[in-house]
Order: structure tokens, then sequence, then C-alpha cells
């Protein structure tokens, strides 16, 4: 039998371990002489208490179902896909290609175009460290590092010399047709008498990054392929065993990954930007290996966690606005927060699995009856 | 009265939710062989390993020679005059027999002194209990019986009068064995006390004094050996009667179905280990394929598998079958009505963190019955898996469960009743008792005669001689790579098989030890690689 009930694997182990870092994060604003209780009250308005600070948090929150989603296929195959930063710029450009050089007439087929041109691009972008991963034995993580770097040079490159229009000072692309403007959540709730904030960037790709989530999960646990990705991250040889092949699945995870990482592009660039620049991922790549983590790789725990994250962003962008906190310190929460949910996992788990472990001797002790 | 060489004292101790040893108490009188018998999983080894100090106990004390004890690392037990012999043994494969010897015993900072030392005192002790080994050879160039006489040697060396051996056997030949229960008996004769971990009931019978048994962590019984039977130990053991032989009918072979002509095989390092294989297995029949493990079984059954690339040809049912290239893989193989059970069932056979429902479609995942358009039809594997935990006498028959929360038998009967309920023209089944309650074993057997009684051919490989007497209708030996000869189980024994092990062929003839040694260790194979 597994030691804890599965309410509390899912559930109680990760809140325990958000409030040791949230206590641990109180500790840390004491010591810079500002006031916790203030600083989390300031957070929750900030990140929630409005349309607004909705809006935002939503927004962030899409970014980091598309990266967190995109660790976690991966990591079902056994894969540590640390290229999502990568595969979501060349994603952006994916968007921007297929939007730049094409008239769509109206912004649903521009948005089913440019999803697939970010999926394209994303994945093609983590093939090639699958490739040399499945054929030659270079490790993943740190091919698709390296492929960051070259991402960010080939955008450099195509932004500064091909796609800047002539005369602009700005390594960015002209802005994207009207016609391809995505509905804003304002624009979408509006129709139904919700009076959503008109400022904030949540689109209608947060729908997407939903159906995303649906189809992962589908594709994990109620496909035949999802079996064999799972069964290949779990045992190389028991995948072996059965006839998956290696190089096929190692292909398949990286591909859909990639895509999935590349698909965010159509939030930030499309839905928010509406044009290609220079730095659009801003490190959610790497935010969605947290949110993966944090999310135990489950597309519903990848979606929880994405909110929380988009919380802990817009949160600690408004603290840095309203407080002398300084910003450096909400990289140092949402730090203890990676820290205490993903890394230190087993800190948390072990005391909790002693605890339902003596619970349960205890009971089946009293309902055997005292021992002659 | 003299005190025991060794008492413990209620001796407990606990991993997680497991009670590995409960209240464990056992005296161990001087210059006798104790034994110490139970299934995988009794708790024999972590009671070993609490007195060598590599565990703490929970609770209980021991006592050597009416002495308490306290044992917290190796150094103490060595110290108290304990010397253990593990079943994979510790040596440092590239230094020599004295250099092992020495290993951590050495006296000062010069190695010198004290491998002259060593030599002198290495042909005393040889002299005194006829341990014979060469003290410059270099470890991976000696057979595996005189290996094992070096890790005896090493605890003599430190003065152990309590030598503990945890399954000396395993990777032996039978006339190894046997030498191997002429050495302790000559340690014993000197004064030493001798405690043998084993699951053979047999090895009990032979050579011990006394015998313990334990079930489940706790120790069930403790006898004099003369006045027991294997089938009391064995009920023992398992808590009921059990049958411990197989029960079939002779075997009536049909056509050929198995057809393997010049196998081979070459490892990632260039060693060929499979080295021509010649064989059938026709319908109707079962055929053991005997060695010491590591000569080349492991390699037969994944090229069989489609999981290992090999050349020479293999056909089935008279139809040539792939062993290289995109049709040479396990799914392809069951498409062609080969069905596998894997030698390791925890790394290959199942996925342990995977539920029983999944292990079940595993392999068969893509299968119509399983699949509805592109999604996996869920409902209908867990029905499925449902009525085959029934019919396997699966327990606890919870689809939903884990694999790695059923005991080893029932594990197996998990992956037994997925591999032989497909109705499979050829099964391929290696060690499929290895790690199983005895309760269990009978269950399998019958279902393997079963599968045979129907008309299907088996390849059975199984490192446990006694198994492939009692299961299998013939028998190939393998050494090396090699088939060394063909034998039908009824016309045959374990001294003419043990021979043929050993890569003697001219069974009729008398073989010395030494012979047998000198031919073991020129084998490629390595019986420590583990599977």
């Amino acid at each position: 039998m597994d030691v804890m009930p599965k309410w509390a694997e899912v559930i109680l182990v990760p809140l325990i371990s958000l409030i040791l870092a949230a206590l641990l994060s109180a500790l840390v604003i004491l010591a810079i002489g500002e006031n916790p209780v203030e600083a989390v009250n300031l957070m929750v308005t900030g990140a929630v208490g409005s349309t607004y600070g909705w809006g935002y948090t939503l927004y962030y929150a899409t970014n980091f179902m598309f990266t967190g989603l995109a660790v976690s296929v991966a990591f079902h195959a056994g894969l540590f896909n640390i290229g999502g930063e990568g595969q979501a710029m060349l994603g952006g450009l994916g968007v921007a290609l297929v939007l730049l050089f094409i008239p769509w007439p109206h912004w649903t087929i521009a948005l089913l175009a440019a999803t697939a041109g970010a999926a394209v691009f994303g994945a093609l972008w983590a093939a090639i460290p699958a490739y040399l991963q499945a054929k030659r034995g270079s490790h993943i993580v740190i091919t698709t590092i390296m492929f960051n770097f070259i991402a960010a040079a080939v955008l450099n490159y195509m932004l500064v010399n091909q796609l800047r229009p002539a005369g602009s000072m700005d390594p960015a692309t002209e802005r994207f047709r009207e016609a391809v403007h995505l509905p804003s959540l304002h624009e979408m709730l509006a129709p139904i008498g919700i009076n959503f904030s008109k400022a904030a960037p949540a689109n209608v790709s947060l729908v997407i990054a939903i159906i995303a989530c649906v189809l992962v999960w589908l594709l994990i646990w109620r496909t035949p392929l999802g079996l064999e990705i799972r069964s290949y991250g779990k045992s190389g040889r028991a995948a072996k065993y059965a006839g998956i092949g290696a190089v096929r699945i190692t292909m398949i995870a990286m591909l859909i990954s990639g895509a999935l990482a590349g698909m965010m592009a159509i939030n930030n660039v499309m839905g928010e930007a509406e044009r290609l620049v220079l730095n659009a991922v801003e490190g959610t790549g790497f935010i969605g290996i947290a949110v993966a983590l944090m999310g135990r790789s489950h597309p519903f725990g990848v979606f929880l966690a994405a909110i929380l994250f988009g919380f802990l962003y817009q949160g600690g962008a408004e603290l840095a606005l309203w407080t002398s906190i300084p910003r450096e310190l909400i990289v140092v929460i949402q730090a203890l927060v990676i820290l205490f949910t993903g890394a230190l996992d087993n800190m948390v788990r072990m005391p909790l699995e002693r605890i339902f472990l003596a619970v349960r001797t205890a009971r089946a002790s009293k309902s055997v009856g005292p021992a002659e | 009265m003299t005190a025991p060489a060794i008492e413990l004292k209620g001796i407990s101790k606990a991993f997680g939710p497991v009670q590995a040893n409960k209240d464990i108490s056992i005296r161990v009188m001087p210059g006798t062989i104790h034994g110490i018998i139970g299934e995988n999983g009794a708790g024999k080894s972590t009671l070993m390993s609490i007195l060598y100090g590599f565990y703490k106990a929970d609770a209980g004390e021991v006592f050597i020679s009416g002495q308490k004890t306290e044992i917290p690392d190796s150094q103490a037990a060595i110290a108290a005059g304990i010397g253990m012999v593990f079943q994979h043994f510790k040596l440092v494969e590239n230094f020599t027999v004295l250099e092992n010897i020495i290993l951590g015993a050495e006296d000062g900072g010069l190695l010198k002194p004290s491998l002259s030392k060593a030599r002198k005192t290495l042909l005393e002790l040889e002299k005194e209990y006829d341990l014979k080994v060469d003290p410059d050879a270099v470890i991976e160039q000696i057979g595996v019986g005189m290996q094992q006489r070096v890790e005896i040697l090493k605890a003599l060396y430190r003065q152990a009068n309590i030598l503990t051996l945890d399954e000396p056997t395993g990777v032996l030949t039978p006339a190894e064995a046997d030498q191997l229960f002429r050495i302790l008996g000559r340690l014993k004769e000197e004064g030493k006390t001798i405690i043998l971990i084993t699951h053979k009931l047999r090895e009990i019978m032979d050579i011990t004094d006394t015998v313990s048994v334990m079930r489940r962590g706790e120790m069930t019984a403790t006898v004099k050996t003369a006045e027991t039977s294997p089938e009391e130990l064995a009920e023992l053991m398992v808590g009921r009667k059990v049958l411990l032989r197989v029960d079939k009918e002779p075997a009536t072979p049909g056509d050929v179905v198995l057809d393997v002509k010049n196998l081979k095989v070459v490892d990632d390092q260039g060693v060929e280990r499979l080295r021509g294989i010649d064989l059938q297995v026709r319908a109707g029949e079962i055929l053991g394929i005997a060695g010491v493990a590591g000569n080349g079984q492991s390699e037969l059954l994944e090229v069989l598998g489609g999981y290992e690339d090999a050349t020479g040809t293999v056909t089935l049912n008279g139809a040539p079958i792939d062993l290289t290239g995109k049709y040479s893989d396990g799914r392809s193989r069951r498409d062609r009505g080969i069905a596998h059970v894997p030698e390791d069932r925890q790394r290959e056979g199942l996925i342990m963190d995977f539920a029983a429902w999944e292990n079940t479609a595993f392999g068969y995942h893509r299968d119509a019955a399983y699949t509805s358009g592109l999604l996996s039809n869920n409902a209908a594997i867990k029905a499925d898996t449902a009525e085959k935990m029934e019919r396997f006498d699966v327990r606890p028959p919870h689809p939903h469960l884990a694999a790695k929360n059923f005991s080893g038998g029932n594990q197996q009967k998990i992956v037994l009743a997925r591999e032989i309920e497909r109705n499979p023209d050829l099964l391929l089944i290696g060690q499929p008792t290895r790690g199983v309650d005895i309760g269990a074993i009978e269950f399998i057997h019958q279902q393997i005669v079963a599968l045979r009684d129907q008309g299907k051919a088996i390849l059975l490989v199984s490192v446990e001689l006694e198994e492939i007497l009692g299961l299998a209708d013939r028998v190939a030996v393998m050494f090396d790579g090699q088939i060394m000869g063909e034998r039908l189980t009824t016309e045959t024994d374990e001294k003419e098989l043990g021979l043929l092990m050993a890569g003697i062929t001219d069974t009729d003839k008398p073989h010395t030890i030494a012979e047998i040694e000198a031919n073991l260790a020129q084998a490629h194979g390595n019986p420590h690689k583990e599977i």
C-alpha cells in the first residue's frame, strides 16, 4: 500500500510546502524592515483584488500553462527539457512570420494558423536536441540549454537584420494587422455582462491553454501513446521489452514538448505585444520547470500551479510598485516557492508519511483489538 | 553448558511500513552449522545486516560468546569475530587475491610487510582448512568458486570465529557447491561457527546441524535438522502444506515450433555472448536451458524476445523471424505469437509504479480489444485485468493497486496472466520462480505445464537446476555462450548437468574439482551480472 492517501500526496504536500515558503518569505520581509502582513495584503489585492489584477495574473498564468505542460510531457518520458525558453522564442518567430506575411481575413483563422506556426517552430527547435539525444546520446539537458542561447542569437539576427521595418531603431517587427487582433477577456466577457478590465492583457489564448491542458491529459492518461511515453520514462528496459522504441518516444515526446512551449507565443506575441520584440519570453520557459514540478507533471496540477505563479508574478510586480521592497526580493520569494515545492519536496513528505503511518498503525491495532 | 557463539534477543527492525524483523531471538552454538531458511523477503538478509553492523536494530540485543556486544558498524563486527560472505562478492576485480585479502587490514603505511605476512598466514590457513587459492592470481581471472574462497579467507584472515554465508551456492555449479560444503564441514571441525542463509531446502538438509525458519520477518521455528524433513520445513516457511515436486504427465512433442540455427550475439564490448546456438523447441514440450548465470541465457531470451540484435536464423512454425531492423522488436514478436515472461520482472516485465491494470495491457496496449479509436479503452482493460487476476489468483485482486505493492509471487502472476492468456505459440520464460514464495511456485509451475499440455512450445531459462529437472522435458546446458549438450530430464541428473554447466562434455569420466574450476574461469560470462 502507498503510505499516503492520494489527496495528501496531491494537495497536502504542495500546500504545506507553500505555507513554509510563505513563512520564510515573511521572515525575509521582516528582516528588511517591512511589514509582511501588509505585503501579503498588497500582493493579494494587486493580483486578484480587481479584474485588472486578475487580467494580469491570468495572462501570466496562460504563459506558464504552456511552458509547464511542455516540461511535463517531456518529464513523463524521463526527459528534462530545459529548452522551453528557446522553443518559446522560436514559437514567437513562427507566429510573427505567419501573421506578417499572410493577410488573414479574421482573427479566428489567424489564431489557428498562428498556433500551428508557433507549434511547428517550437517543435522543430526541440527536434534537433531530441534527435541528438535519441541517436547520439547527447544529453538533452545540455543541448536544450545550448539551444536557448542559439535561439536568442537567431531571434536577434532575424529582428535586427530581417524583420525590423526600415528606419526603425527598435529591434522588433512592425505591428500585426488590426484584423488579427485577439479578443481580450474584456471583449469576450462584455457580451455576457461582465465588466472586465480593458487594460489587462489576458486574452482568448487562455482558452487555448486550458484546451491544451485537457488534450495533454488525454494524451498522457488515455491513449496508448501516453502509456508508451510514461513507460519509457519509468523504465527504459521495460519499454524495450514491450517493443516501445526509444528513438521514437524521445522524438515524439520532445516534439510535443517543443510545440507546447512554442505555443506560448500566441499569448505573449499575438495576444499581448501584437508584434515580436527581442525579449518576449522573459524567463517563462524556466518558470515552466517550476510549474511542472509543483503540478507533479499533471495537467490539472500544472493549471493550478500556473495560476499560483501568475499570482506571484503579478502580486510581486504590485509589491515592487507600491512599497520599498526591492524587485529582487520578489525573485527571492518566487525562488523560495520553487525551492520548497520542487527541490525540498522530501522535507515535507517524509514527516507527513511518518504521521500517516503512525495513524494507520494505531487504527489497525485498534481494529484488531489488544494483543494477548 | 557453553555459551552460544551468537545469541540474538528480541531483534526488531522496520523500514517505513515494512516490519522486516519482528522480535527475533536465536541461539547458535559454537562449532555448529546453523541454517537460516526463509523465502525472499522473509527478513534473513536484514537480520544478517544487523549482525554485521550495516543496519541498526530498532530493538533487541546481541550476545557474542555470552558477552553483550554492540555492533554499530562492520569494523565492530569484525572485531567481534564475525565474518560475512555476501551473495555478491566484495572483491576488487583487478587486484590479486593477496591484495584483496589485506585490503582494509593492512598493518602500517607500507604494503610489503603486510603482503608477506599475509602470504605466510594464507599458507597456514590453506593447510588448515584445505582452502586452495593462488595468492598471486588476479580476481577477474579466477572462477567464481575460487572468488568465494577468497571471501572466506578474507574473513578467516581477520580471525573470524563466526562465518556467515548469504546464499553461497547461487552462482556455483553442483560440483563447486559440494566443494564449498566440504570446506564448511572442515571449518566446523576446527571449531568455527557457521551461519548459512539459503532458500534451498536441500542444502539445509545436507549440511546443517540446526535450522531456523523465518517467515514474514518472524522466526517461526528452530529445529534440529536431523529431526525434520523438507516437507515440514516448507510448511513452516509458507504456513501451509505445499507440493514440492511438479506434477506432470510425460510430454507428447509435436512439430518443431522454434528452430534456432547458429545464433550469435556480440555485446557492446565486442565480446561474443552467444557463440553459435542451435536448438529446437517442439509443440507440447518444455525445453529447459540450464547453466550458471551469465553464460548467455539472458542474451538468448533477449534475442528471441526481440530486444537484442543477433545473427543467424530463427524460424517460428517454419517462417523466419527478423533478428535485426524494424521488425525485430518486442511488438513484432508478440504479433508473431511469441510471449515472453522476462527474467527481471521488476525492471522489464512490469513497471512498478503503474497500476496492475496498466501492467496487464503493457506490451499489448495497442491491441484492438484495448483501444477505441485513438484512445485506450481503459474500462475494457480494467475488466480484463479483474478477470485475469481472479483466474490467476492474484492477491489482493485490486486492478488499481500499483505493481510495487504486490508480493514477488503475485507480481509474477500478473506477468504470467498477461503472457499466457494471449494464447501464444511459443512462451519464453526466464527465472519463473525467482523471488517467488513457495506457495506461488506450485501454482506457476502448474500454469506452465497446463500451457504445454495445450500443445504450446515453452522455452524455460532457470539457474535453479532443481526447477529445470522438475519442470522441463528436455534440457540444454549453456556454457560460455554455447550449448554443451542436450539431455532428456528423465535420463540425466544434477551431477551430469553440473559437469556440462562447467563446459565438460565427456561426462562419463571422473573430473577433479580443479579441472572444473579451471574451465569455469575461462568462460567470458559474468555470473554476477544482475538480472
